[in-house]
């Protein structure tokens, strides 16, 4: 009997966003046949995931009970750092212009590499000098911002090698490349949370920390790895942008993170701690950019979309609070 | 090897916080196939050992030997695998996870690719369910089980750790009667198996019939250990308070007023119904009841907290509607609630604070500002009155024992002087000493016309202070009756299980209505 109830919230919990989004894709089906081609399908999935890949990381941030700001500034740190490694020997303005022509890999990992080290930084104030994930990547946010600057005198960076072309433009069996690797990231990122320890004490974390103490999981490591997690997805997504662009500039992603903790939330993590999905992530995504893409075709201006998005997010943490209340 | 030599021996063992000495040379040993209780007030620093032997705490001086192997500087996950596990006095679930999450965390079986093996999680977790006989799936989730339920788990968790010594800290707390038997089986099996358990508890009857040696705690001193066959609970409960007790319930008969509060055919969608009492000025009207029989969602649905589904309420004559706390507290209600850290206290606002929260209003100068001064007299005046133990008056709330934390809760609602006063559980889980002085408090409380409605699960408490005992069962009233010299636990728990229902009649009625 507990069994059929349990598989009933989750499934009211699971389906309830995905309704909302198939009634979107129908709606707009309906409305504006220019909506609904592959085209415009993939370029919506394209669209959604740079700040998608982050909101996989911020799922988990946020499952622990934390938040991160800093992610749209790693992922424009991590991108120039790999535009400016992924220059062509005959761009007319390199960054380092005795540098030789590098293979693609190296851009991409010195990319990693930085938003991996943001993502170290941030767990490790928030697990060692116990300040709030609220003030410590607040602080991270404008650091790694003006990092970006600095390592840039605030110029784009562009002319990129060709490798870069591909990861933004190319395609796998049809699939543009960007979705690609935000589908991989998603398996990778599910498996991790669902299959492993690292995922289960994840939940435990955010759940009741004291749990999680008491029952000897390590919660200091735990939160270093949660952020550095998030930082390694800030680093793949600064790769994604600077490929889909063939260039990076230091104002890249400004409001990313925020993308990225509405994507998480509409898709029903709580930021009380303990509870969230991958699969809401995703599907939080998804409402997003099919909104956007929706507006855009329907020439809602985009001060007005803006709105709108706000008022959807508030909606949807109301509808989730109203669920979760139904159980207590 | 000597074999005298006792499973653990804490030795001369020193903790200090800022500003208190918490454990003073404490001695404490604990043999093999032992069940130790160990009972002290509430702050007497029995909590404050148990975390340092688990490794929560580090303690500033002594030595702790474990199976005559000194330990020093380890973490909880250390303890665990010394053999040390614990049951956390404060509920610690991962709510929105399934059980056998939380009985496996920190310790999830993997497969061979070192991912986690769902399906060998669940089967364990049948296994361990099975042994102390909870029936539930173990993909439950926790938020989905009753309290009791979550403290099996709890109780699960720290055996299937097959530690050597389990620390049971006020496990009993929350359990119905059937679980609680339960529990005792349990201990008696892996008492028998030489496992070793430290018993914390509050109920020393139950520590009499389930222990074998008592140390007793006071201010932080082990004040004595003795086989518990040696002792009455009398002079146990002495050793406790430092004072031979008196008189535990200072009840005295309070001349009876007016109905102040009619309560006619009430029901709420869920939790009970068809509820009807009275409650007159100067009388203290006890409800009882097993967990789950709705005893809390009656007293909350009356004082608006809880939207009720039929009846109606009458306060002094006069039929009420009451659809919010505040509403409840203008008629001239007050609620001191179970659960003192989740719904009472401000922890880190001060005494004064939190007194004066509900009462701001009576302390306002001409321009309606805060008159910080008044608010200051007010409150020192009832903390002197009803003696609350505080350093000053803007100490943080919890820093002070439960016992006075509940006082200083007395207290916010003594000033909104209510003439109607709901008391749910309130001396649950704080100490015997300061158990006295809060039935002093209600009992001079019902002898100046107040009309106090008391909620508890203790049976002694309700039989000591209560004029007339309400009994619920699973939502129904079973019995309102005259506490008289001849009613007893037993007679109270036939009605508490809804074997005599003296109501029976009426319910068969309700439903033809219905």
């Amino acid at each position: 009997m507990d069994k059929k109830q349990f598989n009933f919230q989750n499934m009211i919990s699971k389906y309830g966003i995905v309704a909302v989004l198939i009634l979107m894709i129908v709606g707009m089906s309906i409305v504006k046949p220019s909506f609904r081609t592959i085209t415009n399908f993939l370029n919506i999935l394209t669209q959604s995931s740079i700040y998608g890949i982050l909101a996989l990381g911020m799922t988990l941030v946020i499952i622990s009970k934390g938040i991160d700001l800093s992610v749209g500034s790693i992922l424009a740190m991590s991108a120039v750092v790999a535009a400016s490694l992924g220059q062509t020997s005959t761009a007319t303005s390199r960054l380092f212009p005795n540098l030789p022509e590098l293979p693609v890999i190296v851009p991409i990992l010195g990319a990693l590499a930085i938003g991996t080290l943001c993502g170290v930084i941030n767990g490790g104030l928030i697990a060692f000098t116990g300040i709030p994930a609220f003030i410590a990547t607040l602080g991270m946010t404008t650091i790694a911002r003006g990092f970006a600057y600095i390592y840039t005198n605030g110029k784009p960076v562009s002319t990129l090698i060709p490798g870069f072309r591909f990861i933004g433009q190319g395609n796998f069996l049809g699939v543009p490349m960007p979705v690609v690797i935000y589908l991989v990231m998603i398996l990778i990122t599910w498996v991790l949370l669902n299959n492993t320890r690292f995922g289960k004490h994840v939940y435990a974390v955010g759940g009741n920390i004291n749990a999680a103490e008491v029952s000897g999981v390590n919660v200091k490591k735990m939160l270093l790895l949660i952020y550095t997690y998030m930082g390694l997805l800030a680093g793949i997504s600064g790769v994604v942008a600077t490929a889909r662009m063939v260039s990076a500039q230091p104002g890249l992603a400004v409001g990313y993170e925020l993308t990225a903790i509405a994507s998480t939330t509409i898709g029903g993590t709580s930021h009380s701690g303990g509870i969230g999905t991958i699969w809401g992530a995703v599907v939080g995504a998804l409402v997003l950019s099919v909104m956007r893409n929706g507006m855009t075709i329907l020439g809602i201006h985009s001060y007005w979309q803006q709105i709108v998005e706000g008022l959807v997010i508030i909606v949807a943490v109301i509808l989730d609070m109203r669920k979760n209340a139904r159980k207590a | 090897m000597d074999n005298q030599e006792p499973l653990l021996r804490m030795v001369d063992i020193e903790k200090s916080f800022p500003g208190v000495r918490a454990l003073k040379k404490v001695n404490f040993t604990v043999n093999y196939g032992e069940v130790h209780a160990l009972v002290g007030e509430n702050g007497a620093g029995k909590s404050t050992l148990m975390k340092c032997l688990i490794g929560i705490y580090k303690p500033n001086g002594g030595e702790i030997c474990f199976e005559n192997k000194k330990i020093e500087n380890y973490t909880t996950a250390e303890a665990l695998d010394f053999g040390i596990s614990m049951i956390h006095q404060e509920l610690s679930p991962v709510l929105y996870r399934p059980i056998m999450e939380n009985l496996w965390l920190g310790r999830e079986p993997l497969n061979k690719f070192g991912l986690v093996d769902h399906q060998k999680m669940y089967e364990k977790s049948l296994e361990v369910l099975k042994e102390i006989d909870l029936q539930e799936d173990p993909r439950t989730l926790m938020v989905n089980l009753s309290v009791a339920k979550m403290q099996m788990v709890e109780i699960a968790k720290a055996i299937s750790y097959n530690a050597k010594l389990i620390i049971m800290d006020e496990p009993s707390s929350a359990l119905t009667e059937h679980e609680e038997k339960k529990l005792f089986e349990i201990i008696h099996r892996l008492k028998n198996k030489g496992t070793s358990i430290i018993y914390i508890s509050h109920r020393l009857q139950e520590i009499v019939s389930i222990c074998d040696r008592v140390t007793v705690f006071r201010d932080g001193e082990n004040v004595g250990t003795e086989e518990i066959s040696k002792l009455t609970l009398d002079q146990i409960i002495a050793m406790m308070i430092g004072r031979p007790m008196t008189e535990m319930y200072p009840k005295v008969k309070a001349e009876l007023g007016d109905v102040l509060l009619d309560v006619r055919h009430l029901s709420h969608r869920k939790f009970f119904r068809n509820i009807s009492f009275q409650v007159r000025a100067g009388e203290v009207l006890g409800i009882s009841g097993l967990v789950g029989a709705g005893r809390t969602q009656l007293i909350e649905t009356i004082f608006g907290m809880r939207p009720k589904s039929e009846g109606e309420i009458y306060v002094r004559g006069k039929k009420v509607e009451i659809n919010t706390p505040q509403e409840a507290i203008g008629l001239g209600m007050g609620f001191l609630t179970e659960d003192r850290r989740a719904t009472g206290v401000f922890a880190v606002l001060g005494v004064d604070t939190n007194i004066a929260i509900p009462n701001y209003d009576r302390f306002l100068n001409s321009l309606k500002l805060v008159d910080q001064r008044a608010v200051d007299q007010g409150c020192a005046d009832f903390v002197n009155k009803i003696q609350i133990k505080t350093p000053s008056l803007k100490q943080a709330i919890q820093h002070l024992s439960g016992g006075n934390q509940q006082k200083v809760l007395l207290a916010r609602w003594l000033m909104t002087e209510p003439d109607i006063l709901f008391l749910d559980e309130p001396t649950r889980g704080i100490d015997v000493g300061a158990k006295a002085e809060i039935y002093k408090l209600i009992s001079a409380l019902a002898n100046q016309g107040k009309s106090i409605i008391m909620v508890s699960s203790e049976l002694p408490e309700i039989l000591g202070m209560a004029d007339r005992i309400l009994v619920m069962h699973e939502g129904r009233m079973t019995g309102i009756i005259e506490n008289t010299a001849e009613v007893t636990q037993d007679l109270i728990m036939h009605y508490a299980t809804g074997t005599v229902d003296d109501f029976a009649d009426m319910e068969l009625m309700g439903e033809v209505h219905g």
